[in-house]
């Protein structure tokens, strides 16, 4: 394995990472918005909300990411008429705007099962506590079901993030000049394969590492009632100091 | 409506009997690549459940890699490397030019090792779930390892691996739709083609994905049932 052009390869690809880490960002915060409506709508009970976000979450889990992407961007440009007349071309025209679109989608169905299995593992104790106090619908949510959803959630919405991460690859078939995209360039320029991919694996997977450490920070964070009491008294001492 | 029927229906300018013969095409690729998958699976787990470091220390890059990499850039790597890789060999016995992989076996090679590194955690976490007094017991009635393999652990491995193992199948269901960059005609390539030469782009990739959902569905349903079976003899609370 050639070292120099591992290295001149490395820095060529770390220029598609803005992008990739842009869409990632991107389609975890729209889709986490969409997931909690969702869940919400799950939740609510009512038959009229709930349907409708299960078969969202059936469609969008039951087909590949691709497909969603490509009927975003190359199946709605043949309406192309309608969608100038609607005022919303600029949107379907660009096919950054598509990807994220077609992500932020996708995520939205697999977070919102995520979402609201962690709300339904909130003890019912705390809830009836909650309600005891008299504390309203949104005090509720925020002061006791929010927080302990949010921790519940974390493990398993970290590897939803990894996931997407991984995803942001696709954008590179419609286009996008992200990581797998000059990457797919080189390879076909130079064939060398093996070099490219560990090059290009070597960002996705820094990056995938970043992200689960950065969760599993957040997870420590929120659970302070987990750990033991700091018993040292060298350590007070040192704070004091 | 009437015009989707027209191109999507059997006539003879209808698209139906392509979209299915491309559907039969990508299912064949995903078993291709998930059984592939269970003979990788299987094996790492054993190297991550076995006693050698050196095995373990594989086994342990194997699935964070193939995990933490997007599966594009493994098709990319097979697609392209596979065919540098045959032209070499090509050109030791003498033949020049280029030397190409089938599509379809160069995208059941990647789904293959992409689904091997699920399977192997699959696989790892079922074995681990096996009473430890049954494997005892096995040992003190004096079954030999292979006996022991046959009657106790491979059962019971299997029996709780198949709900996981219904997870990786719709994962590398939806994956096969990647090697459609490969050329290799399947659902997703095959309604790129026909948009292309129709310019009506939105009725195949609906299509499409209306029957990837048909098949998802088809199959959630089939692994219901097949965990019931494996668990018929278990007790329930």
């Amino acid at each position: 394995m050639d070292l120099s052009f591992l290295a001149e390869t490395w820095l060529a690809l770390l220029q598609g990472l803005p992008l990739t880490i842009e869409l990632a960002a991107g389609s975890v915060a729209c889709g986490g918005l969409l997931a909690a409506s969702l869940a919400g709508m799950r939740l609510s009970g009512s038959p009229f909300l709930g349907w409708p976000a299960r078969a969202y979450v059936f469609v969008f889990r039951g087909t590949p990411l691709l497909v969603q992407m490509f009927l975003i961007y190359y199946g709605l440009g043949q309406f192309r008429p309608t969608l100038q007349a609607w005022g919303v071309w600029w949107f379907f025209r660009e096919p950054s705007y598509c990807a994220l679109l077609a992500l932020s989608l996708n995520t939205a169905a697999y977070a919102s099962e995520i979402i609201r299995g962690a709300i339904l593992s909130v003890p019912h104790g705390q809830v009836e506590a909650a309600l005891a106090c008299g504390m309203g619908r949104w005090t509720r949510a925020r002061r006791i079901v929010g927080p302990i959803a949010l921790r519940q959630a974390l493990p398993a919405y970290s590897n939803e993030i990894v996931s997407m991460v991984k995803a942001t690859s696709l954008a590179s078939i419609i286009t996008l000049v992200e990581v797998t995209w000059i990457a797919q360039k080189l390879i076909s320029q130079t064939f060398r394969s093996v070099e490219i991919f560990v090059a290009a694996g070597s960002i996705y997977l820094l990056l995938n590492i970043v992200v689960t450490r950065a969760v599993l920070l957040l997870e420590y964070w929120l659970s302070p009632h987990l750990r033991g009491a700091p018993a040292e008294p060298a350590r007070l001492e040192a704070a004091h100091a | 409506m009437t015009h989707y029927v027209e191109l999507m229906g059997f006539g003879p300018t209808g698209w139906g009997p392509a979209m299915l013969r491309a559907a039969g095409l990508t299912l064949t690729v995903a078993v291709l690549g998930f059984l592939l998958g269970s003979v990788i699976g299987s094996a790492v787990a054993a190297a991550k459940l076995g006693r050698s470091r050196l095995l373990h220390g594989l086994g342990d890059g194997y699935t964070t890699v193939l995990r933490g990499v997007p599966d594009l850039l493994v098709i990319y790597l097979f697609y392209f490397g596979g065919s540098a890789a045959l032209t070499a060999i090509g050109r030791m016995f003498g033949a020049d030019g280029f030397v190409g992989v089938p599509a379809l076996a160069t995208g059941a090679m990647a789904l293959g090792v992409v689904s091997g590194a699920y399977q192997a955690e699959v696989y790892r976490g079922a074995y681990l779930a096996l009473a430890r007094g049954e494997l005892e017991a096995a040992r003190a009635v004096g079954m030999s390892r292979a006996l022991m393999f046959r009657r106790i652990i491979a059962p019971q491995t299997l029996r709780y691996a198949v709900p996981g193992l219904g997870n990786v199948w719709q994962l590398v269901l939806k994956e096969s739709a990647l090697i459609s960059v490969t050329g290799l005609i399947e659902l997703l390539r095959q309604s790129q083609i026909g948009s292309g030469s129709t310019r009506e782009p939105f009725p195949f990739f609906l299509t499409a994905g209306a029957l990837y959902l048909a098949i998802t569905t088809v199959s959630t349903y089939g692994f219901d049932r097949l965990e019931a079976w494996t668990m018929r003899g278990v007790r329930r609370a």
